[in-house]
This record gives C-alpha cells, structure tokens and sequence, in this order.
C-alpha cells in the first residue's frame, strides 16, 4: 500500500465523526435551534458506545448504545430550550460541562480495555484494484453511512414537504406557528436527530478509529463540526468538503510530527485548532452581504395560545 | 398532558432571588440519587462533599484558595454575558496569563531582581490574558466570526503552547525531565496571609475585583451601557451605545482577570508552571457566573459554593472512592437546574391536559 493510499484512506476515517456530528446539527440548526452541546453528546456516545461493544462484543450494539446516549442527551437540551425556553448557548455549554463529567463517569470502568475495531469492506476484485480500490471499497461501514446521511439530509431538506417545513421553522418561526405547524415539535425532533448523528459520531472514534477508550478522546471535534456547519453556511454539500479539508489537516499534521520536520509537535497539534479559526473569519467576513445562518437561529420561541 | 409556558406581566423579583436555592436542592436531590445508583450512603456523601470540608480549618483556606480564581474569572465573563458578548475561552486566558507571567519568573530566576518582580509578572499576565481575549473579540467585530467557537478553539492552543514551553525551552534542568519549570524564587511568588497556612494575597485580590465590579456595573456610565446592549440591543442603538466597542472592553477586561488569576494560580498555590494548572476552572467559572445571577456579589457566594464541590470531591474520592468525574456531573447538573429555575422568572409554568388550539392571542 502506497503512502498516498495510506493517507487518504486516514483522511477518509478522521473525517468520518466530523462529518456525522456537523450532518446532525445542520439539521437542528436548520430548525433554528444552536445545540452548541455537539462535544458533550459525543463524548458520552464515545463511552456508551465503546461500552456497550466491549459488553457485547458487537460493534453494532456499541453504534446503536452511542446513538441512544446521543439521542437522551438531546431529550435534555430539548426539555431546557424548547420546554423552558431558556437561553440556547448557555444550555449548550451545560451539555458539554454535564457530557463530560458523565462520559468519566461511565468509561472509568472501561479505561484500559480493548475491543477489536468495525470490520472493513471487503469486495474479491473491486478491493484489490490498486490505488483507488481500498480507497473505494475498503472503508468501514460508517464511512459510506455517513455520506449516505448527507445525501439523505439534502433529499430531506430539499426535496420532501417535511424538510421545507423543517427549514420554514428555522427561518420563521412566528410565521410556520401562525400556519398551524407544531414548530416545538419539529425543533424537538431535529434535536434529536442531532443528538443521534453526534453520539454515533462518538461512538465512531472507540468503535472504528482508535480500539480503546480515553477520557476526552473526542479533543474538541464536537466544536470544529459546529465550525463546520458555519463553514459549509448551512448546506449538506459543502459539509464533505469542509469535513474532508478537516481531516486532512489533522492527518497532515500527524505525518508531518513523523517526519520529523523540524517544528515542535506541540505546533502542529494545534494546527486544527487554528485552522478551524481562520476559516472561521474567513467565511464570516466573505459573508458580508448578508448571512446565510437560518434567520430564526438560536431564538427563543414560546408559542402564543 | 401538555407543559405550557405564560410569560409573567413582571419579572418576579422573588423567584429571582430564591432560584438559586430552588437550583441548589434540586441539584442535591439528583445527586442522592446519583450516589444511589453508584452505591454509596447519599446522606454520608452529601456530608463528605458539603459538610465535611467546613469543619477543618484547613479545606475552609483551600475552599478560598480555589474560589480565587473561579471568581476572579466569573466576574470578567459576567460582564461580557450581560452584554451579550459570549466568551467561553476564559480556561485559555487563565493559561496564557500563567503562561506571560512566568516568563518574567523564568527570566529573573536566580537573579537578585527586587520585589517589583511579581507586580511586574501580574501585568504582564493581565495583559497577556486581555490580548488573547481581544482575538476572538476582533474576529467578531471585524469579521463577524463567531466568538463562542473561536474563544474556545483557542483554549487548545494555549493548552499545547504551555505543554511546549515546559517541555522545552522552559524546563526546570534539574527537573529530572519532569515537564515544569523550576519552582519560583520568593520574589516571584504570592505571599500567603498567615504563615503556614495556604490562604494567599490572591483572596484579596479577588474580593477586590469583585468590589470593582459591582461598582463597575452598579455606578458608571459603562456599567450602564453593557447591560443596556445585553438586555436591550435596539434601546441601546437608538442610545448610540456602540456595541462592538462594547464587545471589545468586556472581552479585554475578562480576559485580564482571567490571565490575572492564571499568575495568581501559578505563583501561589502551584509555585511553578506545569501543564495540568487548571482543572477547569475556566469552565467551572461559567457555572460561576449563571449561578451568582451575573451580579458579582453573588459571584462570589457561587465561587466558593463551587469551590466547596472540588474540595468536597476531592474528600470524597479519598473517603469513600467517589471517581471525581461525580464533581464535574455536579457541576454540570448544578447549571441545568439554575438555568431552568432561571426561567421561573420570565415564565409561569402550566400543566394542561387538553391540546392548545390556536386562539386569537389571549395576551
């Protein structure tokens, strides 16, 4: 296997929880609601997931345990912004603190442990084709179920009833409640979503990418997909470029700590980080016709009787 | 069955003041039943955790010892949250004013430099902490670029730049490898109040940002403006309050305080930079600040009834093999309950058990 390969198909699985977490809060975001608790849900669907596989010896038990932790982390952010209508970003930052507080509590028992990772395709003639062929069909299972959740989500958004109603909530809210539609319901479920999307996510890092379990093994990437949907102004397409470009970054700077180039590895680590910054004023300042954000996003809505 | 929320006519200034406490039980009832499952004695847990460490003189000068930051840095993220300026990167200032600080302490080490050494080591601290601050505050007025995402991104990068410092041009050379700096000469250090006892010059300090941030916000004219812009963003245009000038001096200044109680962390307490200096205190100092209302007197009560959960957590991981993760769900748990309690204020809540139809608006 080529050095190419070898970092394409790395790209390809750093990229994959980036991916999954920001395609699931494009969605609550495009509802109007700013989950700003995307680290908090992954890291409790990291610990349920990994639990729940290392229990089981399943990696798909482990998968579904993630999305459940993702999904009941959700619940509460939903209760507390839709329920109580208190202010969003604050209940987002008490999801992360509560997220990572739990996610301790519950893999302390599984620190140390070792599963063995989700199987990758393999298809007799297909796989073997050089260069693109383990690239192509030689990528675990979530790979391909997250580009199908992309694309499933722009179907969703675009092309269905349900989605126009789901975006109409997110831009107006007043105006979908005065049409007659449950506008708190619709948000309750893109939460949701959300919460599936980032606890599988989680769930994806112990499962997939590295066989173990660590207390705060997810190192921020619930925030950098929150920059992601920023990045990608609200649109599924751009979430894989931006993903991809995320990945490859993470993947680049590893390389290049093993090459020895000769800049500490403290640098590069960080590179990430600032690269999620600059684009971040990058896109915001390219933006300065207007913003591309749903209008209603992070708003308050209490329903008039 | 139905949850229906009526928005209040008024405020309600009762609530506002007994939520906190509402918050605090409901909090104590979760965490019984927390300690339930886990398989401890609730009532001797909660004593462990909250009762204990009042009555040893020694965890009541840790309970300040760890109030000192936490407070110091929920009185600069307070003023930035009521002007609706959302800094959640204060764990990186408090690490990067550690982090400007110390370079005056490695750079006089062994030196006969007098004691103008820790005041000059505190400013540049402040000044470290204010000018990373200002980065996501620029990016936000100058760009438009989300501050909540790029204040926290830079949390890591300050975490790695410390890491590289004390594993590299800063190490302490008979440190037998250990990442940290040599411990601090006398003259880089904070003096403790009594001798022999861990209460330090930064307990004073902080009560003296919180005095300074009451009369910040209850008598001046920029007080006034903060919460205007906070509170209401068109009264405050048609004022011609600028909003962005605003966003910047909060920033500036709770980054400050925040490299101000990085220093005072280091200098005290740890005696030496070591990564691992904070165990989140820039984090625990948002639940600081919900939970004292914004209002820096209640920010300082909130500070040492969250300083009270580390100590007590600490106790409790010795005396009864509580992990320690149980203070960060606490915490956690802590800030839901104030938020929703929070809510009591603006809203009645209504249980109904027909659906709603949509009616002309009774309001």
């Amino acid at each position: 296997m080529g050095l190419i390969e070898a970092i394409i198909l790395a790209v390809l699985a750093a990229s994959t929880p980036l991916l999954l977490a920001a395609t699931g809060e494009l969605v609550t975001e495009r509802s109007g609601v700013l989950n700003l608790g995307v680290e908090g849900m992954m890291i409790v669907g990291a610990a349920c997931g990994f639990g729940g596989a290392w229990l089981s010896g399943s990696v798909i038990i482990g998968a579904l345990c993630g999305i459940a932790a993702g999904v009941l982390m959700s619940l509460v952010f939903a209760l507390m912004t839709l329920g109580l209508a208190v202010n969003q970003v604050a209940t987002g930052l008490a999801l992360t603190i509560l997220g990572i507080g739990l996610s301790g509590l519950i893999g302390s028992r599984f620190v140390g442990e070792k599963i063995s990772l989700a199987p990758h395709l393999y298809i007799p003639g297909l796989t073997d084709i050089p260069l693109i062929g383990r690239i192509l069909f030689g990528e675990d299972a979530f790979v391909y179920l997250s580009l199908a959740l992309v694309a499933g989500v722009w179907f969703f958004l675009y092309r269905t009833r349900a989605g126009l109603i789901l975006r109409a909530a997110g831009d107006n809210h007043a105006s979908a409640h005065a049409l007659g539609y449950p506008v708190l319901r619709i948000r309750m479920f893109a939460v949701m979503f959300g919460g599936a999307c980032a606890g599988l996510a989680g769930a994806y890092l112990p499962l997939a990418y590295t066989p173990f379990f660590i207390p705060g093994m997810t190192a921020g990437r619930g925030w950098i997909a929150l920059a992601l949907v920023v990045f990608a102004s609200w649109l599924p397409g751009r979430l894989v470029i931006g993903a991809y470009l995320f990945g490859a970054v993470t993947i680049l700077q590893l390389h290049a700590q093993g090459w020895g180039v000769g800049i500490p590895s403290q640098f590069m680590s960080a590179l990430p980080y600032l690269a999620t910054v600059i684009v971040l004023v990058l896109i915001s300042r390219a933006r300065t016709g207007g913003s591309t954000a749903p209008a209603a996003l992070g708003t308050v809505f209490v329903p008039d009787r | 069955m139905q949850l229906v929320l009526e928005k209040r006519a008024e405020r309600s200034n009762t609530i506002a003041l007994i939520s906190p406490l509402i918050a605090i039980g409901l909090t104590l009832v979760t965490m019984s039943i927390l300690f339930a499952i886990l398989g401890k004695n609730p009532i001797s847990a909660l004593g462990v955790y909250f009762i204990d460490p009042l009555v040893d003189s020694y965890s009541l000068q840790e309970i300040a010892v760890k109030a000192t930051p936490l407070v110091m840095i929920a009185i600069g993220l307070a003023l930035c949250y009521l002007a609706n300026a959302w800094n959640i990167g204060a764990e990186g200032q408090f690490l990067i004013g550690a982090v400007a600080g110390s370079w005056l302490a490695v750079k006089t080490q062994g030196t006969d430099a007098g004691p103008w050494v820790l005041p000059a080591m505190m400013l540049l601290a402040a000044i470290g902490g204010a000018l990373y601050a200002l980065i996501p505050a620029i990016c936000k007025v100058r760009f438009g670029a989300s501050e909540i995402l790029t204040s926290l991104m830079l949390v890591y990068v300050a975490d790695l730049l410390l890491d590289y410092l004390v594993r590299g041009p800063w190490r302490d050379p008979k440190g037998f490898n250990f990442p940290t700096t040599a411990e601090f000469d006398p003259v880089a250090t904070v003096p403790v109040l009594i001798e022999g006892g861990r209460l330090h010059l930064g307990g004073i300090i902080a009560l003296v940002v919180v005095a300074a941030g009451a009369v910040l916000l209850g008598k001046t004219i920029k007080g006034f403006e903060i919460r205007v812009v906070g509170a209401a963003p068109r009264a405050a245009r048609f004022g011609g309050f600028n909003s962005n000038q605003l966003i910047l001096l909060t920033f500036a200044i709770s980054g400050a305080l925040a490299g101000l109680a990085g220093i005072i962390e280091v200098a005290g307490p740890v005696g030496h930079l070591q990564p691992g200096i904070s165990p989140g205190y820039g984090f625990t100092a948002i639940i600081v600040a919900f939970l004292g209302r914004l209002n820096p007197v209640g920010i300082l009560i909130a500070g040492l009834f969250l300083a009270l959960t580390f100590i007590g957590g600490e106790q409790a991981q010795i005396a009864m093999k509580i992990p320690l993760d149980v203070t960060k769900v606490f915490q956690g748990i802590l800030l839901f309950y104030v938020l929703a309690c929070d809510s009591l204020i603006l809203y009645r809540f209504k249980l109904i058990f027909i659906s709603p139809k949509v009616s002309s608006g009774a309001h």
